[in-house]
Formats: structure tokens, C-alpha cells, sequence
């Protein structure tokens, strides 16, 4: 509370992003967590809630005749533009939020202050909701061929790895701690992923202390071990996911790549994606693309093309496509790294999963993916998501790059995933608010250090709880879509610009109906229709039953079946016999939607969801292109045209 | 003219078929008047059946005696043929290509195509004008129906029969006719039920370099404002564009001469740039290679949804002086049969919900394109792959269908029709069995007996095992103005077009299935669980004694 300068300003405008006249006044409240905008026009409640934690960047601009502006990028992609009448007001507000939007210490986070009304043996269980363990035995692990080993346990051989690994069997643990020595932060090559159809694994490292010449025999004979543990192959790739050139450049620094001379049967290959602060300026850049008032298809285009976005997401998905290949095409197991090791390896890790195994399609096998390759191998969540004040380097959309690829997937395969883009959103939001303990920190031994799971709630059960929002109506399990390997193709067509995830807060961009809404109501009213169904067709055979039996009382022949009277006997109707068409269904299903519940699940008790209440602008679920006359005299460009009112340009 | 003596060999064996995710066919190669057919002669493989006007260009080269045919078409698709036999391959590349550029009209398919459905509904007689009018004069009478065009003799593009304000008479419109280019004087689009403010449309006014006026033409569009209300035209040229057309006799509406108007310019582009546009988009989805910087460069570069945006933009625009400013619309280019088509025609989707039905869209393409004398034959003639130079080609009607597709994207459930009509339309557009598309004019549909001597596409179309397939299973009607968003990330590539032929569309057709699944089954269980609650009323009213405990 300390750092609230000034915990109320009253006649503030909220300016509208694509259309500066369109605007909304009222009271702006800074509270320990949340910056809170109240419409104060009458007769409407109108809340914009907006995190702290969510908060990018706060940036005050040059004081206009109509007050000081200070914009608000949250790391949401949301943007907020407020006016501030008075000067040293806007100071005040700019300072506090400052100050509040950058914590310097894990203990400021919102998931330590975040306590919903769950009791504590509720708030354990949340935790226990996902199991790691339980997605090795679904692969088939331990076997012969795979062992956990307790190497790792207290941290000793890699502070950034997990606790529980698997590794071949035939590793030993001299073997395993001589591999980690040559390795950067002593991350070893260790098992991400095994295919139990045919043997073959993913295995994750950090890059060999190869340097010019340096050789280590551990880690040689821990690769000829993953190779083993691979009985029918008598290969295995070893996937380096940097471009060459920096890989070489780590050469000189005593890191590098592996030689395939010295290492038995692998084949080497680059995949050559750009590094963390490569793709941080690509997303800025287009960032500023998605920010631009109006902007022309060109300047949209070519911004697009310009920031390398789209390119460097190929460049995941194919290295992705390679692995996944490998595997189920090739049998072939494979180790991949990039320096590090927590985010290129990740991100194609992760997509491999995805494209090799239905599983991790479903809504939760993809929790447990990113718990398995990413909260537990290691990604540096709490630097690359800047969720303390600290070295902007180190920040970097690469959980980003990952959602996206699956989305750009779920184009392609719209029966294939059992969730929908909003739960890729919900994910996103919530790896940024810290109002869960999953993401905080950057491993495990840090997490556990924090308590994070004494202390604070998981996102994957509360995602679990709304999973309906979650569901993708078009999702059947035995669907041929659903099954085996995704063949994605990556053709540059084939990429979609993201804007439900870039411009999710500019409602007015978005489909103004929506299919998925749609067929949820449907399928929530087949779900009535076929309960409604069964307790008829109960209630019928029951009433001719009686009916019978009184007719047969009188005639004195009678075949009682005992099963007509058993519950929920079977519904084959043979015996319908009118067709009465003409609905008694009151709910339509095609309501008109507000735009929040488009893309946004219903905000039942979340608090930071509670920022995506501003949509009175609408007319019936439509949006509201009002026309204040901005029409202009024969072309004449207006400079303050409003883009939405397609006047001249 | 006897098509034999264009075919230089009508068959040839052993021809092997490429086709892009289809299986290879090979098989007897025929050459007919007006198709070209492969069949491979078993029961079960597809054969090819392409109608030669499809063909856009063909392409010829030979690996030793195997010639290698790729015939590219006007609906975008790109076949292979490959022909054993140095002559053979020749000859029939040169048959194809006399065949896909037959200059007469009257030799072209629909005059020889004869249905082999029953026409339930004769489609030249749907959506007459007289019929349209009735709807217009059950809502006011300040219009009538003027037929100082009978003859075709005072506007040569326009219908018959044309919708003008009931104060004007046809000596006004013979003068005001002279004062528009081609004889396009202001006529009635579209009338707003809402607010009574109405759409014209016309050719540019030819006011010439020393401003020309006309009386009778200011009296025409003046007749149609309500007391002290202003009015906008919208003309859509650039402004220099406008500027530059005077000196060529035309122009545009001097603020002195029209007080009561505000004149608005957009900058849609003209034909030939739009030809090169469809020619550059093309190319970029047909481009092999894998950079995404080379995609994005060549589809900015392409500019189609530069010009998609525009022309909905503009659109918009008209839809917004008539529906929130309570306006009256002019709209015009230079013409008036081309830009000037699509923003009347783009607004009244936006603002008239009956437009968004099958039949309403269908009625509107009548109206607003082929009544309207959008003329098909000349801008259709050739598409994306013609190797001739442009001459009046262009893809206003195609971009036309692309602004609808955008709409329909974002308004997934207020269109009855699907993405497969749109589709439809564009083939149909360039190459046809029906004789719907043919012709420039109305005169010169009635000059050629299209009605008596073809098969119109809508009596094809209004059969219901065709409307089932075209109808969108998610319509729930919405009488309400529609307003799309412009923004480019709004604007996608319409794939469904410019991708089919390029990437298999099994998983997205498998998508559109299980919602159609979705959706039927939901409505056969409301029929079983409607017909089980009669039931149960019915025993539970037959015998009261079970009302007794």
C-alpha cells in the first residue's frame, strides 16, 4: 500500500484505441493489486480491472490542453489510454503504478495476496491435480528401456532441472553426472518424450562444452545409451535448434555443438531458430504494427513482414514437424538442444508432443505438457515474463511462440484439439498476471523454495473447473483428425496472423458471431433434448405398461417382461408414431453475444478477469460504427478521422 | 462453323492425368466441341469433364517424344496432361486453345447444353423487375416504374424497365440521360424500409472542362431528398482521378450546381489494375517457395486486399450515410458498371437482411450486376493465367464475391448461403453451362434470345438437392444492419478461392461436416422428443385412471 501515491482520481477519460473520439469518463482507483476504471455515466457499471502484474509498460506522454495522457501496454497485448485532467495527478498515478507494476521481490506477487474463498485442503488438491509421473506410465515408463533415476534429487547434478528424470536404463550415474559436467548448467540429456509404438524418444540437453576439440566420453556414452534404448533403430538425430552461425560463435566461448565424429551413429542437424533476443524486437515490432490507428493493408502487411514474426513461428513449427517426423516416420530417436535448453528446446520439444500424440491435443494433456516440458525442464518463466523488475534482456515472448504454433495448428486442424483458442488465451493471461503459482520463478528448485505449493493456487485445476468454456465443440475423440500423427503444412500461406491473441482487446476487429458460441448452445441443448429423451420414452413405457396390464387383466393373457420396468432401458424407439415437427424449445441457441463472451470465458469469481467488462458500445451484439458526421468535403482528409466510421481517406 | 474443324484429333489413349490431391488417372483422352474429357474407362475413378471456356491458357513441353499439356483454368485450378506421341500432343494443344478462345457467343456451351434436371422453377423468370417493384411500392410511392428504355435506345446498359422518382417524367430522363456517360442516368438501387432513404446509382456526370451542367439531371437526384435533408454522392475515384476525367468529357458534381450534396471520393481501382492485382495474388499462392517474407512481400505487393478493403470500406461508408445519417446515397465512377456495382451492391448486404438469403443474394446479383449491366462477358473472358494481354478484363465481380465472403466470416450466422455459393458464382461467372453470365447488357441478352435458347443458372440452382448443399446450416435470420470491420486483420485471403487448389481441404471439409452433424442431430432429437411428449399427453389423457393412486 505504501507505494500508492494517490489512491483515487476522479474525471479521467479512458480514450477507445482504434477511435480517440470515442471515449468514456470516470473514476480511475489504484488498490494494492489492481489499477480499476468506473464508468461514471449514469445508469451504466461500467468496470475496466486491470492487474498490476499485468502491466508492461506506463508511460506518461506530453500534457495536451485536454489533460496529461499516460498509456497503460499491459503484457496482455490490452493497451489502455487514459487523460488526466491535472498534471501532478498523472504524476502521482504514473509513480504508483511504476512502482506497483514492477516488483522487486517474489513475496510482492498477486498469487501470494490472491485467496479465493477455497479451504485449504481444497487449495492442496488443487496441486495435485496434474501428475507428471502419471504421464510417464501413460507413455509406457519405466520399462526395460527407460529408468527413473534419483540423480537429480536435491538438485545436485543441474539446480535447473527437476527433481524426477527419466534416463536409459543403461545410464549409470557416473555416466549421467560425467554428461552433465560437459553440458551447459549441467543440464544432460534426459527424456522428454517416448513413443511406446515403436521405442523412439525425444530427449532434451543443453548444448556439449565441446568448444574447438574438447571430448567428453560420459556424454558420448550416455548419447550411445539413448541410442540403445532404441532397439530398432541403429541411428538417432541430434537436432541443435540455433542457426549454425551462432552455434559456431558458441564454439569460442568453449561451448558448440556435437562432432559427429565422435559420437556413434548421430546425425547432426540444424534448425536454425533465432534466439531469445531475436525474437523479443520481433514481437515488439509487431506489436507496433498491431497499435497503428488505421492503418493501411500495406502498412499492415508490410509491418507484418518486416517485424519476421510469422517466420521465425515457421521456423518452430518446422523444426517441430522434423522431430515429430523422425519419430513416427523414421522410428529414430532424438536428442534436442539449443544453448541453454529451457526455451528453443522447449518450444520444439513441445510441439513435437503435440503433433506425435493425440494426448497432449486434449485439454488436459496440454496442461501437462507445458508442466512437463516447460514448468519442469526449466523455462526461465519469471525472467522471460518480467514478472519481478529486472534485466529486460533476459525477457522474451518464447511461451508465447508456443501457444501460437498450437493455435496455428488448431486452424489447420479444427477436429483435432479437444480445447479452443480461448483456453490458449486463458493460459497465456495467467503465465502473466501471477494471480497462480504455477509460472512463478524459473525451475523447480526455485518453486520450491518460494513454497508455491503451500502458498498459492494452480491455474490448471481453475482452468479445469471452467473447462466447458474451454472445449472445442468440434472435438471428437475418435474423429480420424484426432488420431496419430498431425501432418501440418507449412507452406507460408498456411500462417495466419494471430489476432485473437494481438488484438484481443480490439472487440471491433473480431467476428461479430461466433461459430464456436453457437454450436456450444446446440450441443448444451442435445445434452437437455437427450435427457429429455430418455425420462419420456421411461415414462411411456411405463404408462403402456400399465396400460397393457389393465388390458390384459381383462382379457387374462398376459406376458409380463420384467425388463420394460428395469431404469434406463434401452431408447430404440420402434414405436413413433407421429412426427410432430415445431419447436418447444424456448433457449435459442444463437443469443445475441455480447463482445466479451466471444472470446473471453463468463468472469464468474476471477478478479483479474474482471477487466473485460467494457462493452456497452453495442447494438444488439453488433458493434456500433457510429457515424458523428466525420464525413469530409470532397476527400479532404480529416486529421482526427475515425477509422471505424470508414470515413474518406 | 463446324466445331470438327477445330479438333485436329479427337482422341488419343494412354493419356495420363495429373490433378492436384487426386489420385493419377490415366485414360482416353476426348476432345468434344465444348469439353474436354478424360476417362479412364473404369467404374470407380473420377473422370474429367472440363468445359473448354473454362481454360484459361495451356502450356506445352516435351521430355523426348512425352508432352507434358498443363492446362491452367479460370477458376484458378492447374491440371497435367501428359500425351505419348510428339503429334498427338500438339494437335491437341492447339485444338485446346482454338477451342478455349472462341470469339461468337452463340457457339458457346449454353446454347447447346440441355438439362438433364427438371426445371422446377424457370430462372429467367425469377426475379423479374415488375416483381421487385411490387415490393418497393408496398413500402412507398414516391418511385415508378419508367419504361423510356424499352428499346434500349436511351441507355444501352440498362434493363427495360428502371425505378426513377414518380415526380420525373420521361422527357426529364431522356435530358438527363445525355448528361451521363453511357447514358446512365441516376436510377433507384435500394430503398431503406427503415428510414425511407434510398441508393441511386449512375454514370459520371459530363460536365466536361467548362462544367457543364444540366437541370433536369439536379431536378432527378434533388426529387429524391426529403425537405431541408441533405444528400451524399459517392463517387469512387480518387479525386485527381475525377479531376482528370473532365478533360475527357466527363467529371463530376459541382458543389455550386448540387448545394444540397456532399460529395465524397474513395479511390477504388479501375479494371486493368485489378486484373494485374488477380494476376499478381495468383502467382504469389502458386509461388513454391517456403519464405514467409516472400509470401507476405508478393501478397502486399498483389494489392488484393488493399482492394478488398477499399471497396468495403466504401461500402460501409454508402451503408452509414443511409442508415445513421439518414441520408440519401448517389453513387458513381466512371462508368457505372463496375466499382460503382460493387459498393451498391456491398451495401445493401450490409443494410437489407433479405439480401443475406439464397434467394435474396440471387435476386440482388440479378439487380444489382446483370440488370444493372455489369458487363460479364468482357470482364470475364479471361482470368489470372491469360498469357494476352488485358484488354477489358478485370475481377470486379470476383472481388465483389470476396467483400461478401469477408462479411460472412464475420457474421457466421446471418448468411443462409455458404462459402460454396460464393465459389459457385465465381465459376459460374467465368465459365458455365448456363446461360446466366453471357452477354454484357440486358439488350444484349434479349439480343441473343438467352432466355428462350439457354438454361439460367438459378433454375439449376433453386432445386433443393442444390440448396441443401449451398445452404449455411447455422443461419438464424437477423434483421439487423450488419457493419463488418475494415481493419486489416479483419481481412483474410480468401482461401476457399485462391488456396483450393493448393492445399487439401479435407481437414476443414471435415470440420464443416461434424457442425452440420452437430446441428442435424440436434434437430432430430427435437423431432423424436416433440413427438414422444405428444405421445405421453395422449396416454396420460387416455387413461385417467392412472391419474388415481
Amino acid at each position: 500500500m505504501e507505494h500508492i501515491r494517490l489512491p483515487k482520481v476522479e474525471n479521467v477519460k479512458l480514450l477507445d484505441r482504434i477511435s480517440h473520439r470515442r471515449r468514456r469518463v470516470g473514476t480511475l482507483y489504484l488498490t494494492a493489486t489492481h489499477t480499476i476504471f468506473v464508468e461514471s455515466e449514469a445508469g451504466v457499471r461500467n468496470e475496466t480491472w486491470v492487474l498490476h502484474s499485468l502491466v508492461c509498460s506506463v508511460d506518461k506522454l506530453a500534457a495536451t490542453p485536454s489533460g496529461c495522457p499516460l498509456l497503460i501496454h499491459c503484457k496482455n497485448f490490452q493497451v489502455l489510454h487514459f487523460i488526466i485532467s491535472k498534471e501532478q495527478e498523472c504524476h502521482d498515478i504514473h509513480l504508483s503504478l511504476q512502482r506497483l507494476s514492477q516488483p522487486e521481490s517474489y513475496d510482492e506477487l498477486y498469487c501470494f495476496a490472491y485467496k479465493p474463498n477455497v479451504d485449504e485442503k481444497a487449495r492442496r488438491q488443487e496441486w495435485d491435480f496434474l501428475d507428471l509421473k502419471a504421464d510417464y506410465s501413460r507413455m509406457g515408463l519405466p520399462n526395460s528401456l527407460w529408468k527413473l533415476s534419483p540423480v537429480n534429487q536435491h538438485y545436485k547434478v543441474s539446480d535447473t532441472y527437476p527433481a524426477d528424470l527419466f534416463v536409459p536404463e543403461s545410464a549409470t550415474p557416473p555416466v549421467i553426472v560425467g554428461s552433465s559436467k560437459f553440458r551447459s548448467r549441467g543440464r544432460f540429456p534426459a527424456l522428454s518424450y517416448y513413443c511406446k509404438d515403436n521405442h523412439a524418444a525425444i530427449c532434451r540437453s543443453s548444448q556439449p562444452l565441446s568448444g574447438f576439440s574438447a571430448r567428453c566420453l560420459e556424454d558420448e556414452q550416455m548419447l550411445e545409451a539413448i541410442l540403445r534404448s532404441n532397439p530398432r533403430s541403429d541411428f538417432m538425430y541430434v537436432v541443435d535448434t540455433r542457426p549454425k552461425l551462432n552455434a559456431i560463435a558458441n564454439r569460442a566461448a568453449g561451448k558448440g555443438y556435437e562432432n559427429e565424429d565422435n559420437y556413434s551413429n548421430i546425425k547432426f542437424q540444424f534448425v536454425g531458430i533465432e534466439n531469445i533476443h531475436v525474437m523479443r524486437n520481433s514481437q515488439q515490432k509487431m506489436l507496433e504494427v498491431c497499435e497503428l490507428r488505421s492503418p493501411s493493408m500495406s502498412d499492415f502487411l508490410e509491418g507484418l513482414e518486416s517485424s519476421g514474426w510469422l517466420k521465425h513461428i515457421k521456423a518452430v513449427l518446422d523444426a517441430g514437424i522434423f522431430i515429430a517426423k523422425a519419430v513416427a516416420e523414421e522410428g529414430a530417436s532424438v536428442l534436442v538442444h539449443c544453448s541453454d535448453g529451457w526455451d528453443r528446446t522447449s518450444q520444439v520439444c513441445s510441439v513435437a508432443c503435440v503433433l506425435l500424440d493425440p494426448y497432449y491435443r486434449t485439454l488436459r494433456g496440454f496442461m501437462v505438457l507445458i508442466e512437463k516440458d516447460w514448468v519442469s525442464f526449466g523455462h526461465r518463466f519469471s525472467h522471460r515474463c518480467k514478472h519481478l523488475v529486472g534485466d529486460p534482456k533476459e525477457v522474451s515472448p518464447i511461451i508465447d511462440q508456443l501457444l501460437e504454433c498450437v493455435w496455428q495448428l488448431m486452424e489447420q486442424f479444427p477436429c483435432a484439439f479437444e480445447f479452443n483458442e480461448r483456453f490458449l488465451i486463458a493460459i497465456h493471461n495467467h503465465i502473466y498476471s501471477c494471480q497462480f503459482g504455477n509460472f512463478i520463478g524459473n525451475n523447480q528448485r526455485e518453486r520450491i523454495g518460494l513454497r508455491v505449493h503451500e502458498r498459492t493456487h494452480s491455474l490448471w485445476s481453475y482452468l479445469w473447473a471452467n473447462r466447458t468454456d474451454y472445449t472445442n465443440p468440434l472435438y471428437r475423440p475418435n474423429h480420424s483428425q484426432t488420431q496419430g500423427l498431425l501432418r501440418a503444412s507449412t507452406s507460408p500461406y498456411s500462417f495466419k496472423f494471430w489476432k485473437g491473441l494481438y488484438n484481443r482487446f480490439d472487440h471491433g476487429m473480431h467476428p461479430r458471431q461466433s461459430v464456436e458460441d453457437y454450436l456450444r448452445a446446440i450441443q448444451e441443448e442435445t445434452q437437455q433434448l437427450e435427457e429429455q429423451l430418455t425420462s419420456h420414452t421411461q415414462k411411456i413405457s411405463q404408462l403402456e405398461q400399465e396400460q397393457e396390464c389393465s388390458d390384459s387383466c381383462k382379457a387374462t393373457t398376459f406376458d409380463k417382461s420384467p425388463t420394460i420396468w428395469a431404469p434406463g432401458n434401452n431408447l430404440g424407439l420402434a414405436n413413433t408414431p407421429q412426427d410432430y415437427t415445431g419447436g418447444f424449445i424456448t433457449s435459442s441457441p444463437c443469443q445475441p453475444k455480447g463482445p466479451d463472451s466471444i472470446l473471453l470465458p463468463k468472469s464468474t469469481n476471477q478478479i483479474s478477469d474482471a477487466s473485460f467488462s467494457n462493452g456497452s458500445d453495442q447494438e444488439s451484439g453488433i458493434a456500433d460504427l457510429s457515424c458523428r458526421s466525420p464525413l469530409s468535403e470532397d476527400s479532404t482528409r480529416d486529421p482526427d478521422s475515425d477509422e471505424a466510421a470508414y470515413s474518406a481517406a | 462453323m463446324e466445331f470438327a474443324e477445330l479438333i485436329k484429333t479427337p482422341r488419343v489413349d494412354g493419356v495420363v492425368l495429373h490433378r492436384p490431391f487426386m489420385p493419377t488417372v490415366e485414360g482416353t483422352l476426348c476432345l468434344t466441341g465444348h469439353h474436354l474429357i478424360l476417362s479412364s474407362r473404369q467404374d470407380n475413378t473420377e473422370e474429367l469433364w472440363l468445359l473448354h471456356s473454362n481454360i484459361d491458357s495451356i502450356e506445352k513441353r516435351f521430355v523426348g517424344s512425352l508432352g507434358h499439356i498443363t492446362v491452367k483454368c479460370k477458376d484458378l485450378r492447374m491440371i497435367q496432361l501428359e500425351i505419348t506421341g510428339m503429334e498427338e500432343c500438339l494437335n491437341i494443344a492447339s485444338s485446346i486453345e482454338a477451342l478455349s478462345t472462341l470469339d461468337s457467343v452463340s457457339l458457346m456451351y449454353p446454347f447447346f447444353y440441355r438439362p438433364m434436371f427438371e426445371v422446377i422453377e424457370d430462372g429467367w423468370n425469377s426475379f423479374l423487375p415488375q416483381n421487385a417493384f411490387k415490393d418497393l411500392e408496398s413500402m412507398t410511392d414516391e418511385w415508378r416504374l419508367s419504361e423510356v428504355n424499352k428499346d434500349f435506345s436511351l441507355c444501352p446498359s440498362y434493363p427495360p424497365l428502371v425505378a426513377v422518382p414518380k415526380d420525373v417524367d420521361d422527357e426529364t430522363l431522356k435530358k438527363v440521360a445525355t448528361f451521363r456517360h453511357g447514358g446512365r442516368f441516376p436510377v433507384l438501387s435500394y430503398y431503406h424500409k427503415k428510414n425511407g432513404m434510398v441508393m441511386m446509382r449512375a454514370g459520371q456526370p459530363l460536365t466536361g472542362t467548362n462544367g457543364r451542367r444540366c437541370k433536369e439531371d439536379e431536378k432527378l437526384i434533388n426529387a429524391t431528398l426529403r425537405p431541408g435533408k441533405r444528400g451524399y454522392i459517392i463517387d469512387t475515384r480518387a479525386i485527381n482521378v475525377a479531376q482528370q476525367a473532365k478533360a475527357r468529357g466527363g467529371g463530376f458534381e459541382l458543389e455550386a450546381n448540387y448545394p444540397q450534396w456532399r460529395r465524397i471520393h474513395k479511390a477504388i481501382e479501375r479494371y486493368n489494375v485489378l486484373q494485374e492485382s488477380l494476376i499478381k495474388l495468383v502467382e504469389a499462392c502458386n509461388d513454391q517457395s517456403h519464405s514467409m517474407d516472400r509470401w507476405l512481400s508478393k501478397l502486399e505487393a498483389s494489392n488484393w486486399q488493399t482492394n478488398v478493403k477499399e471497396i468495403l470500406t466504401t461500402a460501409c461508408l454508402a451503408a452509414q450515410c443511409i442508415d445513421r445519417e439518414g441520408a440519401s446515397v448517389l453513387v458513381h465512377g466512371t462508368e457505372g458498371t463496375d466499382s460503382t456495382l460493387q459498393v451498391t451492391s456491398l451495401a445493401q448486404i450490409i443494410l437489407d437482411p433479405g439480401c443475406r438469403t439464397i434467394k435474396g443474394f440471387q435476386s440482388l446479383v440479378e439487380r444489382e450486376w446483370l440488370q444493372a449491366g455489369h458487363p460479364f462477358q468482357q470482364r470475364c473472358a479471361q482470368s489470372a493465367f491469360s498469357n494476352s494481354k488485358p484488354r477489358y478484363e478485370a475481377p470486379v465481380f470476383l472481388l465483389f464475391l470476396d467483400c461478401v465472403w469477408q462479411i460472412l466470416r464475420q457474421f457466421p450466422c446471418s448468411f443462409e448461403f455458404n462459402e460454396s455459393f460464393l465459389v459457385l458464382l465465381f465459376e459460374h461467372a467465368y465459365a458455365s453451362q448456363f446461360g446466366t453470365f453471357l452477354g454484357n447488357s440486358a439488350a444484349e441478352r434479349a439480343r441473343l434470345c438467352l432466355p428462350e435458347k439457354t438454361v439460367s443458372l438459378w433454375s439449376w440452382v433453386n432445386r433443393p438437392q442444390e440448396l441443401e448443399r449451398l445452404t449455411n446450416p447455422l443461419y438464424e435470420p437477423n434483421s439487423l444492419v450488419i457493419w463488418p470491420s475494415v481493419a486489416p486483420q479483419s481481412l483474410l485471403l480468401w482461401e476457399g478461392v485462391f488456396l483450393r487448389w493448393n492445399r487439401s481441404s479435407k481437414c476443414l471439409d471435415e470440420a464443416y461436416e461434424e457442425m452440420v452433424h452437430i446441428i442435424e442431430y440436434n434437430k432430430e432429437l427435437q423431432t423424436k422428443v416433440n413427438s414422444l411428449r405428444r405421445q405421453l399427453a395422449q396416454l396420460e389423457t387416455e387413461d385417467p385412471l392412472l391419474h388415481t393412486p
